[in-house]
C-alpha cells in the first residue's frame, strides 16, 4: 500500500446550520435568489427526469411584478377560474381568522392557520378530478374550501360538536372527507406521504385513471416515510403528485435543518429519478400550471412528479406556538414572493376584471358569510360547553363490530 | 431550597449533567435555539454551545439512531422526542438496537443514552398528543423505563438516567409539567410552587432508578400508580375516606417489587391505576406479580383502573381519563369485597 498523500491537519467539526435571521435581526432574504416570472421552461409531460434537472433548482413563476401572467406556464386558467381562485383564497383566509378567534375565545382547544400559503391548496385542487385523492397535512384546508366542502362541517369539526363529522375524535383541523378527495389527517407527520403512493399504485393496479396527491411540509421531509414514498413512487411509476410545501419553518426550526446541504427540496427527487419541479407557491397561476402538468403526466401513465412549493408560513405554527421567540416578526411582510392574494388581485385588476372596491366588498361578503356559518356551527355546540357527540360514540369505530371487551367497558363507563 | 416546576427541574437536571460531564449532549426537534416546545431545554444551547445542544431534523429514527452512534463513541446523549406519540418512527432503533447492543456484543459496545418524551393526556391534545406508551418500552429487555410524578423526582431521576450506563426511556407526564393534577379538571390549577415536591436542590443529586416512593401511608388498600395517576389516586383516597397506601412506582423497569409486596401483604388489597389502555397495560404485569407474590394475603381480587381500549378521544377527554371518581369506585368496590 502506498502512503496517502500529505493532508493538512484539519479536524472535522460539527456543522450546525442556522437561519439567516433571529428575533431582533432585520429580515434578510438576500440568500434566496429567485428567477424572474416566465423564465422557467415548460417541458413536455413525458419528459424524462434526467432531462429536466434544471427545474428542480429553478422556480416556476407566472405572475410578474406588474400583474401580468407571463411565460410558457401561463394560460392554464380562464378569467372565471382566476376570479374563483381569488374568492377561494379570500374564503380560506377569512375562515382561518374566524377559527383562530374562536380558539382564542376558548371555544375550542387548538387551531392552525394556512396564512400566506392559500394559493397552494386552492390552485392545486383545480387540477384534480372527482375521484382523485389528496393525502394532506393539517395546513391544506384550502383543498376542502376550494372544492366546495361545506365550511359549516369544517367548523363543526373544529368545535368537536354534536354535528362533527368525525364525532369529536380528532383535534381541530384534522378533517376527513372521502367524497371530497381528502384523506383523514394524521397527527403523525409524513405517514400520509407514502400512503398516497400506495393509493396511486392501487389505481394503477386497477387500471384506473385516478391519481393521488401526497402532501408534506419542509421539516417533515426528514422522516423515513418521505424517502419510502419516493422509492415506491419511482419504482412502480405510481400516478402520484408528491407535494412538498416549503414554508421556511417547521415550528421553530428553519428549513435548512431538513434540507441539509442540498440547495432545494425539489432536488430530493433527482436521486430517485423522479421529475421534480420547484414552484412559486404564492403564485396562483404557477401552482395551478405545475399541478396540471403533473396531473396530466400521471394520468397519461408517465409516473410521479415531485413538486416543491416555495412559500412562507405567515402565522404561528399553531395556537400553541409563539414565533416571536425564534424569528423576526417582520419576515412575513418582507417575504420576497409576496402575498398570494395580493398577487392574484393585482393580476385581475390589471385585466380590468376586478377593482379595489370590489375586493373590499367581496371581503365584507365573505366575512358576513363566515360569521353566519359560525353562528350556525355554534348552535351545534362548542368543545367545552357542548353539546358534543354522545360519549358512547367514543367506543365505536375502534373496530367494525364492537368486541365484547369494549361493550363491557362501555357499560362500565355508564354511557 | 429553590422552587421549580417540573419543566424547570428537568432543565436543571440537564444543565447540571452537562456542566459536570462534557460527554453529555442534548438534541431533538426544536430543542436547540428555541429550547423545545415545552421549553425543557431552554437556555442550554446558549450556555453550552451548538455542539452540545442543537435542533434535529424531524426524524425520530434519525434522532435515536444518531444517539446510539454517539453513545457507542463514548458520549452520553440525552435526546428529546417531542411527544411520546411520535417515538414510533424511532421504535425500531430503540427496541431492536439501543436495547440489545450490550447483549449482542457481550458488553463490547454499550448505549448510555436517555430518550426523554412527554407522555399522557389531560391537555386536550387528541389522539396524537395524549398517549401513554410506557408498556411498549417496559416490555423490551434492555431498556429502563422511568416516569416521575413531581419536580424533585424528575430532576433526581433524570440525572441518574443520564449517568446510567444503559438506555433509559424517560417519560414526562405533560399534565404535571406545571403543577400536580388530581383529575379535577374543573378546579383551578395548583402550581408546583405551593407543593412540597416542588422544592428541588439547585445542584447535583440523584434518585436511584428502581425505587418506589410511598406517597401516602395507609392500612386498607394499596394503590399502585405512576405519573399523573399518583395525584388522582391521592385525591380518590381522600374523597372516599378509604385508608389507602399510595405507591408511586417512579421506575417501571427496574421495578421496586419489595415495596409493592410489603405494602400489599400489609393491606391485603390492591388497585392499580394507569392512564394507558387497559389491555396488556403495565397494570397487567403488576397484577400478575401481586398475584404471584401476595395471593394468600389478598382479601379481595386485585383490580385495575385504566384508560379504555380506544384511541384517546379529543372531545371525550374527561370520559376517557381515569379520574378520581373512577378510582374511588374501584377503592369502594375492593373494600366491600370482604
Ligand atoms: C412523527 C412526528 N414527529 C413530530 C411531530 C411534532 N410536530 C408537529 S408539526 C411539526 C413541524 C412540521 O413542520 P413542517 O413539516 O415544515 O410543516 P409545517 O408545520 O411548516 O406546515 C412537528 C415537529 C409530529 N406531529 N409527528
Ligand atoms: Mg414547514
Amino acid at each position: 500500500m502506498k502512503d496517502a498523500p500529505d493532508q493538512p491537519h484539519v479536524a472535522p467539526t460539527l456543522f450546525v446550520p442556522e437561519p439567516q435571521c433571529r428575533p431582533g435581526d432585520k429580515p434578510d432574504f438576500t440568500g434566496l435568489v429567485f428567477p424572474r416570472a416566465g423564465d422557467a421552461r415548460r417541458p413536455p409531460i413525458d419528459a424524462r427526469a434526467e432531462d429536466i434537472h434544471d427545474l428542480a433548482y429553478s422556480l416556476i413563476r407566472v405572475l410578474d411584478d406588474h400583474g401580468k401572467a407571463v411565460g410558457p406556464w401561463a394560460g392554464s386558467l380562464s378569467d372565471e377560474e382566476a376570479l374563483a381562485g381569488l374568492r377561494d383564497m379570500l374564503k380560506t383566509r377569512a375562515y382561518d381568522a374566524r377559527m383562530l378567534l374562536a380558539q382564542r375565545q376558548g371555544k375550542t382547544s387548538f387551531y392552525m392557520l394556512s396564512l400566506g400559503e392559500e394559493a397552494i391548496a386552492c390552485a392545486f385542487s383545480k387540477a384534480l378530478r372527482p375521484g382523485d385523492m389528496n393525502f394532506p397535512t393539517y395546513r391544506q384546508q384550502g383543498l376542502l374550501i376550494s372544492s366546495g366542502y361545506p365550511i359549516l362541517d369544517m367548523m363543526n369539526q373544529c368545535y368537536s360538536n354534536a354535528k362533527d363529522p368525525v364525532k369529536g375524535r380528532q383535534l381541530p383541523v384534522m378533517y376527513s372527507s372521502k367524497a371530497h378527495g381528502f384523506f383523514t389527517i394524521s397527527g403523525n407527520l409524513a405517514t400520509q406521504f407514502v400512503q398516497a403512493v400506495g393509493w396511486a399504485m392501487a389505481s394503477a393496479i386497477a387500471g384506473d385513471s385516478k391519481i393521488a396527491a401526497g402532501w408534506i411540509g419542509d421539516g417533515s421531509t426528514a422522516e423515513n416515510d418521505f424517502h419510502s414514498a419516493l422509492v415506491f413512487a419511482s419504482t412502480y411509476k405510481a400516478p402520484v403528485i408528491l407535494n412538498i410545501v416549503n414554508n421556511q419553518w417547521a415550528i421553530s426550526t428553519f428549513e435548512g435543518v431538513a434540507r441539509g446541504r442540498a440547495p432545494t427540496f425539489a432536488a430530493r427527487g433527482i436521486g430517485f429519478g423522479i421529475p421534480s419541479l420547484r414552484v412559486d407557491g404564492n403564485d396562483y397561476f404557477a401552482v395551478n400550471a405545475a399541478a396540471r402538468w403533473a396531473a396530466d403526466r400521471a394520468r397519461a401513465g408517465h409516473g410521479p412528479t415531485l413538486i416543491e412549493f416555495v412559500t412562507y408560513r405567515g402565522g404561528a405554527h399553531s395556537t400553541s406556538d409563539d414565533p416571536s421567540a425564534y424569528r423576526p416578526k417582520e419576515e412575513f411582510a418582507e417575504w420576497p414572493l409576496g402575498d398570494p392574494i395580493e398577487r392574484l388581485k393585482a393580476y385581475l385588476i390589471a385585466r380590468k376584471l376586478w377593482s379595489e372596491e370590489r375586493h373590499v366588498q367581496a371581503r365584507a361578503e365573505i366575512e358576513t358569510e363566515m360569521v353566519q356559518l359560525q353562528k350556525e356551527a355554534e348552535k351545534n355546540g362548542t368543545l367545552h360547553l357542548g353539546p358534543n357527540p354522545s360519549p358512547k360514540t367514543m367506543f365505536e369505530d375502534v373496530y367494525k363490530e364492537m368486541p365484547p371487551h369494549l361493550v363491557r367497558q362501555r357499560q362500565e363507563a355508564g354511557v | 431550597m429553590p422552587r421549580m416546576t417540573m419543566i424547570e427541574a428537568i432543565r436543571s437536571a440537564m444543565d447540571v449533567a452537562m456542566e459536570r460531564d462534557p460527554r453529555v449532549v442534548v438534541f431533538g426537534e426544536d430543542a436547540g435555539y428555541f429550547g423545545g416546545v415545552f421549553r425543557c431545554t431552554q437556555g442550554l444551547q446558549k450556555k453550552y454551545g451548538k455542539h452540545r445542544c442543537f435542533d434535529a431534523p424531524i426524524s425520530e429514527s434519525g434522532i435515536i439512531g444518531t444517539a446510539i452512534g454517539m453513545a457507542a463513541y463514548g458520549l452520553r446523549p440525552c435526546v428529546e422526542i417531542q411527544f411520546a406519540d411520535y417515538m414510533f418512527p424511532g421504535y425500531d432503533q430503540l427496541t431492536q438496537e439501543a436495547a440489545r447492543i450490550r447483549y449482542r456484543s457481550a458488553g463490547d459496545f454499550t448505549v448510555p443514552m436517555v430518550a426523554r418524551m412527554p407522555t399522557g393526556g389531560g391537555i386536550f391534545g387528541g389522539q396524537t398528543h395524549s398517549q401513554s406508551p410506557e408498556t411498549l418500552f417496559a416490555h423490551i429487555p434492555g431498556l429502563k423505563t422511568v416516569i416521575p410524578s413531581n419536580p424533585y423526582d424528575a430532576k433526581g431521576l433524570l440525572i441518574a438516567a443520564i449517568e446510567d450506563d444503559d438506555p433509559v426511556i424517560f417519560l414526562e407526564p405533560k399534565r404535571l409539567y406545571n403543577g400536580p393534577f388530581d383529575g379535577h379538571h374543573d378546579r383551578p390549577v395548583t402550581p408546583w410552587k405551593s407543593h412540597e415536591l416542588g422544592e428541588v436542590p439547585a445542584g447535583h443529586f440523584t434518585e436511584p432508578l428502581g425505587r418506589a416512593a410511598i406517597r401516602r401511608e395507609g392500612r386498607d388498600v394499596t394503590i399502585l400508580a405512576y405519573g399523573t395517576m399518583v395525584f388522582v389516586a391521592l385525591a380518590a383516597a381522600e374523597e372516599t375516606g378509604v385508608d389507602a397506601e399510595v405507591i408511586d412506582l417512579r421506575t417501571l423497569v427496574p421495578l421496586d417489587l419489595e415495596t409493592i409486596e410489603e405494602s400489599v401483604k400489609k393491606t391485603g388489597r390492591c388497585v392499580v391505576v394507569h392512564e394507558a389502555p387497559k389491555t396488556c397495560g403495565f397494570g397487567a404485569e403488576l397484577l400478575a406479580l401481586v398475584s404471584e407474590r401476595c395471593f394468600y394475603h389478598l382479601e379481595a381480587p386485585a383490580t385495575r383502573v385504566a384508560g379504555y381500549d380506544t384511541p384517546y378521544p379529543h372531545a371525550h377527554e374527561w370520559h376517557y381519563f381515569p379520574g378520581p371518581k373512577r378510582v374511588g369506585s374501584a377503592l369502594k368496590a375492593v373494600m366491600e369485597n370482604v
